[in-house]
């Protein structure tokens, strides 16, 4: 049975080979086509140059040191990293007991619930955007941090809710209930099987959740309060006066955390999983 | 206390659904209700509104024809890069698919990391590339083939080749989930049959993936059009799109009934075209291309 995933395999022509080289070409295109644009800011932060663009004139870390010594930049980026961490820990406790119940329970507009949930990842952002902005001038509530926090939770939602039901749908459910005819309180036997069990989607979804709220610029540039800027809104601002190599600096930076992140989360969670010799597959791709 | 309680009950659902339902009606359901009450209100000057309800907004959307231009611009361009996306996405969704390289995972988690980096900054990043300074154009100009750069940014194609870079990844793996789900055993069956290989991609492959090509057109359709960022960084006042409108009349002209007006009109637009599609396909492919 080797035959199965190579379908040229067997009976190879010359028609398929072209085929599958056309492919494999348009494939290295797109490929190239996503990352080369990254590549060349991330080579330009490097520019002695004193303006954003080619020809390299030469190696400098200075763009660096201006970044750091920036207060609005530094400002912006700690604002940035609070609500993130809030709306991961925040999105994914609501996520894990929404995927709980809908998973597990049954009850009346649940199919509903279910569709209502994933919305926010579908209506455009302008749109969410406006619609909480008119909302809170008709009750006429100012624009505060907590409701930009809870607006990041919103789009961060649908996102952790499928992937922690994905997950909670293999978890069998005579496992907790094994637990509970033992003796077990519902809540402990949430805490002591279902949880250890889910924890791969709880760290993919918290992740996902700290990026989403992390990278959020429309709704961010209708929701902050004024003077406050995330850090999307920062470069925003920033770019809207030069494309200065501070800029690809700052996006450098960007890049190495928002990458780093999930990435040595992905790399620890595999450690763990592989030292309990769980066997479980791999989870950090979400 | 709980001795009432059956094991699965539906009020300990409501209870655990509370935090999510509060914030849906809060801050989705609620918000675009109150907007489309607001459709309604009379513009009094900048930033001020009376209750006093008047069609005049919607006679102002439906009679202008800067408003249709706007937004039918805004749909050939959403539909112009869905296309684009399901072309150039289904390509690689194929060759990952089909593929007996060892580290197939490894294309794949170069699909998920663009969703890592900010989408800001993969926008402007574009401006490095087709910029007056930008990649081609410098190395055009080194060549000598070109004397004076080229205008490439701030234009109606930087656009959408901005909203490509943004989708294409949600294209592809939409497209590969779908894929990924058909049963190998059908191509080999369709080979020995006697199908060639294009054949069988065209009697098989291709009809069963067309449901995660759908959620893909969908999806791409529906975030270009909705877009706000890209038109800002990438195009110039004449390529921006409805979302760039909204957000000028409500942040600049402070014309917060006719922001209302307009979002609705997105709204219900881009409502129209999930409608058609979840009357054909169900949400299912949709949730599973998001990650489900």
């Amino acid at each position: 049975m080797t035959g199965i995933g190579r379908m040229k395999a067997s009976r190879p022509n010359k028609e398929g080979k072209w085929a599958w080289r056309l492919t494999g070409f348009v494939t290295l295109c797109v490929y190239i086509f996503m990352f080369a644009p990254i590549a060349a800011t991330v080579i330009l932060s490097f520019n002695a140059s004193m303006f954003g663009g080619f020809p390299m004139t030469g190696f400098s870390l200075q763009w660096y040191g201006k970044l750091m010594a920036n207060e609005a930049v530094l400002a912006a980026f700690r604002t940035s990293l609070w609500i993130a961490l809030v709306t991961a820990v925040a999105t994914t406790a609501i996520g894990v007991v929404t995927s709980f119940a809908l998973v597990r329970f049954d009850f009346p507009g649940k199919q509903m619930l279910s569709t209502l949930v994933i919305l926010p990842a579908l209506v455009p952002e302008t749109i969410l955007g406006v619609g909480l902005l008119v909302l809170i001038k008709a009750v006429d509530q100012p624009r505060t941090l907590l409701l930009l926090v809870l607006g990041h939770i919103l789009l961060a939602v649908p996102y952790v809710v499928l992937i922690t039901q994905a997950r909670m749908v293999g978890i069998r459910r005579v496992y907790e209930e094994a637990a509970l005819s033992l003796g077990a309180s519902r809540f402990s036997s949430f805490r002591e099987i279902t949880l250890p069990l889910l924890i791969p989607a709880v760290v993919a979804g918290a992740l996902l959740a700290f990026t989403i709220s992390f990278d959020n610029t429309s709704a961010s540039l209708f929701w902050r309060p004024a003077g406050v800027e995330t850090m999307p809104t920062q470069i925003l601002s920033m770019l809207k006066i030069s494309i200065s190599p501070e800029i690809n600096a700052l996006g450098t930076v960007m890049i190495l955390v928002t990458v780093g992140i999930p990435l040595i989360g992905g790399l620890i969670m595999q450690s763990l999983t592989r030292l309990k010799r769980r066997g479980e597959p791999k989870e950090e791709a979400r | 206390m709980k001795n009432r309680w059956t094991l699965y009950d539906p009020r300990l659902a409501w209870m655990l659904i509370a935090p999510v339902l509060l914030l849906l009606i809060f801050f989705l359901v609620l918000p675009i209700a109150v907007m489309a009450v607001y459709t309604f209100f009379t513009f009094v000057t900048a930033g001020v509104e009376t209750s006093a309800l008047t069609a005049a907004n919607w006679h102002e959307f439906l009679t202008d024809s800067y408003y249709h231009g706007f937004l039918l611009k805004t749909l050939r361009v959403g539909a112009m890069t869905a296309l684009l996306c399901g072309v150039l996405g289904y390509f690689p969704a194929y060759f990952i698919w089909a593929t007996s390289f060892k580290h197939k995972w490894l294309l794949l988690l170069l699909l998920i990391v663009p969703f890592w980096i900010s989408f800001t900054i993969r926008t402007f990043s574009w401006i490095n590339i087709l910029g007056e300074q930008g990649v081609i154009n410098v190395a055009l100009i080194k060549m000598g083939i070109i004397s004076e750069p080229l205008p490439m940014l701030y234009t109606e194609g930087a656009v959408i080749m901005g909203l490509l870079h943004f989708l294409l990844p949600y294209m592809i793996l939409n497209v590969y989930v779908s894929l990924e789900s058909i049963d190998r055993t059908l191509i080999s069956a369709a080979r020995s049959m006697g199908c060639t290989s294009a054949q069988a991609f065209r009697e098989v492959t291709l009809p069963l993936s067309l449901p995660g090509l759908a959620a893909g057109l969908l999806l791409c359709f529906v975030l270009a059009a909705g877009s706000y960022v890209t038109p800002q960084l990438l195009g110039s006042g004449r390529d921006a799109l409805f979302g760039n409108l909204i957000y000028d009349t409500i942040m600049s002209e402070l014309n917060w009934p006719m922001g209302a007006t307009l979002s609705i009109v997105l709204f219900v637009v881009l409502g129209f075209f999930a409608a058609i599609y979840t009357r054909y396909m169900g949400m299912s492919q949709i949730v599973k291309g998001l990650g489900g």
